[in-house]
């Protein structure tokens, strides 16, 4: 069974008196340690879908299962408990808590969300910071580092709690070209080490080669994916 | 918890400007409501000390219906001797007394061979009296601190108007409960400085010489003063003491002993309670400056960081922790404010003593104020800005952890 499973996916937002549809029935499967891509111009459903994935937002109708769980089901609680379990996040303004140093930053979910004790929390961070080069960055805040480090960090804070998924809704939109396919790069690298689904959005057509699926959205309906390792399908 | 107050402490010097403007605000309310607490709690105990430590005692016993009619005087509801014995043994066994005096209290008419004026006097065991109203030594300003049997401490006003100076005789006239007239030679062995309240003009005199002036065939009292050891169990020993002696009833069924506390005597109490009514404001003002202050910071802070809070919700914490984290925020800026006011408070009182402010309290001139921090204040102060915080974090917190995440990310 696929990592992520959507069937007819439908979600509707009223605005005012008038009900926008933002995904149509949309449905895919995606495998465990896929490297995924949504695509599609700026409304196509994009940043909907993954909210959906990572049970931030509810389908109107349909149904979506994640790792095994209906995640429509979920209340607020269960939901918080899913995706500090399940799923990393990464965002497009890296959304790094500007108190915390880059070394607590990362820490932070194994401390306040999984609740891991200290000599396990220091093993995985500091495997971390090696992974993502960060290492000799660690004490520094968010405003003492550049925006391609800022999101190096979001990569080891999204892993560091061992999801078997990892959401990035646009993570390259406020990096120059050579930093976005550094941060890419990385995000690969980090698949294949820990065998963690990545899925990102974006609609910068030069990024979204780097993925190994791609799906298209369009009006909020999904076109064919096209696959390049062939690790996910409509 | 740790992490949480490490967060907490950060974000508040994170806009460290703000974070001192309103801890100086908390700061500076603290440090006013300890010092009025301090002054006015010190001026009120002082002169709670000085009407019971002088005059009237903590507590007193009298007759029933003594003390409706007690500007009169009335011999009539003097305790008689079997009352007397009844209630000198149930004081004896309080271990919470420290002295007793009894008191026969009448007027009378003062001669200096010249001229007559009355005057209220106290027939008292002068050893069991100074026990009992241990500051009425030092209201004598002129004279032996003592009170011998043909001896009389006459009021200072008393002495001025009559022109009656230390070891002068006098003659003090009194009418006894039948209704003759007896008098009796004194001499003026002391001067005695006016004091506030009742009884703060009287004359005193051995007990056994206005036995005898009133021609008494056995020892009758008006009441029985009493002090104890611990001022605080005041109202638990008056209780008590009524407790034992309502067994004693009159022909009517009630008890013959009425038991007054000092605020049952003193007009001053309604001054006192004034006080603490004056003090429970400055405080309800104090608390609206930490509400008002703290709230105000925290709902700036929960709209400021809505991105924040959105991406850890996000990424899994808890709405309680969420919650947690503002919480902790308002309570550490109100220890920072209690404990900075607190400091500062004690430093306010400590030199408002060094200038040993003066005040006049009716008759009593110069009366210099020591104000006190109590420890109980610092505590109930500090407590109620923190509690008052926590409170006031509350709304905000709570509005944060029931952020929806999305929407959260979302905001510009």
């Amino acid at each position: 069974m696929g990592l992520v499973v959507a069937e007819q996916l439908t979600k509707e937002y009223i605005t005012g008196e008038v009900a926008v549809r933002a995904l149509n029935g949309v449905s895919f499967t995606i495998e465990p340690a896929s490297f995924v891509s949504f695509v599609g111009p700026s409304g196509s459903g994009k940043t909907t879908l993954l909210n959906l994935i990572g049970c931030l937002d509810v389908p109107t109708s349909g149904r979506l299962i994640v790792a095994g769980t209906d995640v429509g089901t979920l209340n607020r609680r269960q939901g918080a408990i899913f995706r500090g379990a399940t799923i990393g996040f990464i965002f497009q303004d890296f959304n790094l808590l500007p108190v915390l140093t880059v070394y607590e930053n990362i820490e932070y979910p194994l401390l306040m969300v999984q609740l891991v004790p200290l000599t396990e929390r220091q093993r995985r961070v500091t495997a971390l910071l090696e992974a993502v080069g960060m290492a000799d960055q660690k004490d520094k805040r968010p405003d003492q580092i550049s925006g391609g480090q800022k999101q190096r960090v979001a990569v080891a804070r999204a892993l560091v709690t061992q999801p078997k998924l990892v959401l990035a809704d646009e993570p390259t939109a406020n990096l120059d070209h050579h930093t976005a396919y550094m941060v890419l790069n990385l995000m690969k690298k980090m698949r294949d080490e820990f065998k963690t689904t990545f899925i990102f959005s974006t609609h910068d057509q030069k990024i979204v080669g780097e993925a190994e699926t791609i799906f298209t959205l369009e009006d909020g309906k999904l076109n064919a994916a096209k696959s390049k390792g062939g690790n996910g399908h409509e | 918890m740790s992490n949480l107050f490490k967060i907490a402490i950060r974000n508040l010097f994170r806009y460290r400007r703000r974070t001192l403007l309103t801890a100086s605000l908390i700061t500076v309310g603290v440090v006013f409501v300890l010092a009025f607490v301090s002054v006015s709690g010190s001026f009120k105990n002082m002169m709670i000390g000085q009407i019971t430590d002088s005059m009237l005692g903590h507590l007193q016993i009298h007759r029933r219906g003594y003390v409706a009619s007690i500007d009169n005087l009335p011999l009539n509801l003097n305790l008689r001797p079997q009352a007397l014995k009844r209630v000198e043994d149930t004081l004896a066994a309080q271990p919470g007394i420290e002295a007793s005096s009894p008191r026969i209290k009448f007027g009378g008419m003062f001669s200096n061979f010249a001229e007559t004026t009355n005057i209220r006097l106290n027939g008292v065991y002068p050893d069991r009296e100074f026990r009992t109203a241990p500051l009425l030594t030092s209201r004598i300003i002129e004279g032996k601190k003592t009170l011998e049997k043909g001896e009389i401490l006459i009021p200072v006003l008393l002495a001025r108007g009559m022109g009656v100076k230390l070891n002068d005789p006098i003659v003090i006239v009194a009418t006894n409960q039948d209704g003759s007239v007896n008098g009796k030679q004194f001499t003026v062995s002391g001067i005695l400085e006016s004091a506030t309240g009742p009884g703060g003009r009287d004359g005193y005199i051995h007990i056994e010489d206005a036995q005898e002036i009133l021609r008494m065939p056995q020892m009758e009292v008006s009441e029985i003063a009493i002090r104890l050891k611990d001022f605080s169990t005041l109202n638990a020993y008056a209780s008590r003491i009524e407790d034992l002696l309502a067994t004693e009833l009159n022909k009517q069924g009630k008890a013959i002993f009425e038991i007054h506390t000092w605020e049952n005597l003193s007009p001053f109490y309604n001054i006192a309670r004034m006080i603490d009514v004056m003090t429970f404001f400055i405080k309800l003002m104090l608390i609206a400056i930490v509400l008002i202050s703290i709230m105000n910071v925290m709902i700036m802070a929960v709209y400021e960081r809505i991105r924040e809070i959105g991406a850890i919700a996000a990424i899994g914490t808890l709405p309680g922790k969420i919650l947690n984290m503002f919480v902790i925020e308002g309570f550490c800026m109100g220890i920072m404010g209690a404990l900075i006011g607190d400091i500062m408070g004690i430093s306010l009182v400590y030199i408002l003593n060094l200038f040993k402010i003066s005040y006049n309290f009716g008759q009593q001139k110069g009366i210099i104020l020591q104000a006190v921090v109590q420890p109980m204040d610092i505590f109930m102060i500090s407590i109620t800005v923190i509690i008052v915080s926590v409170i006031a974090s509350l709304q905000p917190a709570f509005k944060a952890s029931r952020m929806e995440p999305i929407q959260a990310l979302r905001h510009v």
